[in-house]
């Protein structure tokens, strides 16, 4: 965190400003939600190869539970 | 250009989710689709995934028998994933009975396989092409969960969320500053934003109503209202920044933002 250490409310507060810093879109993000999961899947850098991916799923939940449950899906069929 | 939507009847299945393989049906069928496709094919990773991609392409593409075979083979593998999400969230809709939860998951495994149909020339081969697929029926599903889960509830968009910050204890220093952050907050909130960003953050941000309920009630997409939370969080955090309240993020972090 860039915040000043301090108590429960700063981490509180910063969740609800979301990620600072470059993040895709929605739309971006489903575009290569199926991308991003296999590299990470694979063992690739991700986030190196999709910038701004990583602070999307941190600052919106459907696309965050969307990503989850591909991942997990995809990984089950992979075991 | 989008493909034509198939005219062909989808193929169902009255076996309730429960009743059908644990984990995702579909897979199966992938298994099975690729390795009647797959005789003679390299044992190179790679090479398979694109063989596999190409088959499903090759058959949807194709018409006839072949094409509906595929069709029903697709349709198949997105219910399996349908049915997949239904039972990652099945917890948070106990009060659902399992016959709608079953009709849910169809809906989207429908409405999934025509979307997938309809974006074939999208496709680009960046993954496989199931992990592709699966993601529309995902989404479908997903959507739809979300929605059901909050029907009885109300979208509430005052401040009701603030109440989870009136617990918090600490020194009375550190409640000086905690009251001093959050009387900051609420200032930017009401005065750096336009009407429009305020609705949408109390609501998404602040009493954390599912964006899939908030853009069916306001009409709008998630791709529109997250960007509108963006915008608005950007406003709320340069404010806090420029008054002391929060530490800058060093410039080179910052980059630009959503697009």
């Amino acid at each position: 965190m860039n915040e000043r250490p301090a108590d429960g409310t700063v981490t509180a507060v910063s969740r609800l400003l979301g990620p600072d810093g470059y993040e895709v879109s929605c739309e971006e993000c489903f575009a290569r939600i199926d991308e991003y999961v296999e590299l990470e899947l694979e063992g690739a850098d991700a986030d190196e190869r999709i910038p701004g991916f990583r602070n999307h799923l941190e600052g919106c939940p459907a696309c965050h539970e969307d990503y989850e449950s591909l991942r997990a899906l995809v990984a089950d069929g992979h075991s | 250009m989008a493909e034509p939507a198939p005219a062909i009847e989808l193929e169902r299945t009255d076996a309730p989710a429960a009743a059908v393989l644990p984990l995702h049906p579909g897979l199966a069928v992938a298994r099975g689709y690729a390795r009647a496709r797959m005789e003679g094919v390299s044992d190179d990773p790679r090479t398979t995934r694109a063989a596999e991609s190409q088959a499903w392409l090759r058959s949807l593409r194709a018409t006839g028998p072949e094409r509906e075979r595929a069709v029903r083979d697709l349709h198949a593998l997105l219910l399996g994933a349908a049915r997949f999400e239904v039972g990652r969230r099945r917890a948070a809709l106990s009060h659902v009975r399992g016959e709608e939860l079953d009709d849910i998951a169809l809906q989207a495994a429908d409405d999934a396989t025509v979307a997938v149909l309809g974006k074939l020339s999208e496709f680009r081969g960046a993954s496989r092409f199931t992990t592709w697929a699966y993601k529309f029926a995902l989404l479908e599903a997903g959507v739809r969960l979300r929605r059901r889960a909050f029907q009885e509830r109300e979208v509430v968009l005052d401040g009701e969320g603030w109440k989870r910050f009136a617990a918090r204890r600490g020194s009375p220093a550190a409640a000086a500053e905690q009251s001093e952050l959050l009387t900051a907050l609420r200032d930017a909130i009401d005065e750096a934003l336009t009407a429009h960003q305020r609705r949408v953050f109390v609501a998404l941000a602040l009493n954390e109503t599912p964006v899939d309920v908030l853009s069916e009630q306001m009409a709008t997409t998630r791709g529109a209202l997250y960007k509108t939370l963006h915008d608005a969080r950007r406003k709320l955090r340069d404010r806090l920044v420029a008054e002391g309240h929060l530490a800058a993020v060093p410039a080179g972090n910052r980059k630009e933002g959503i697009r």
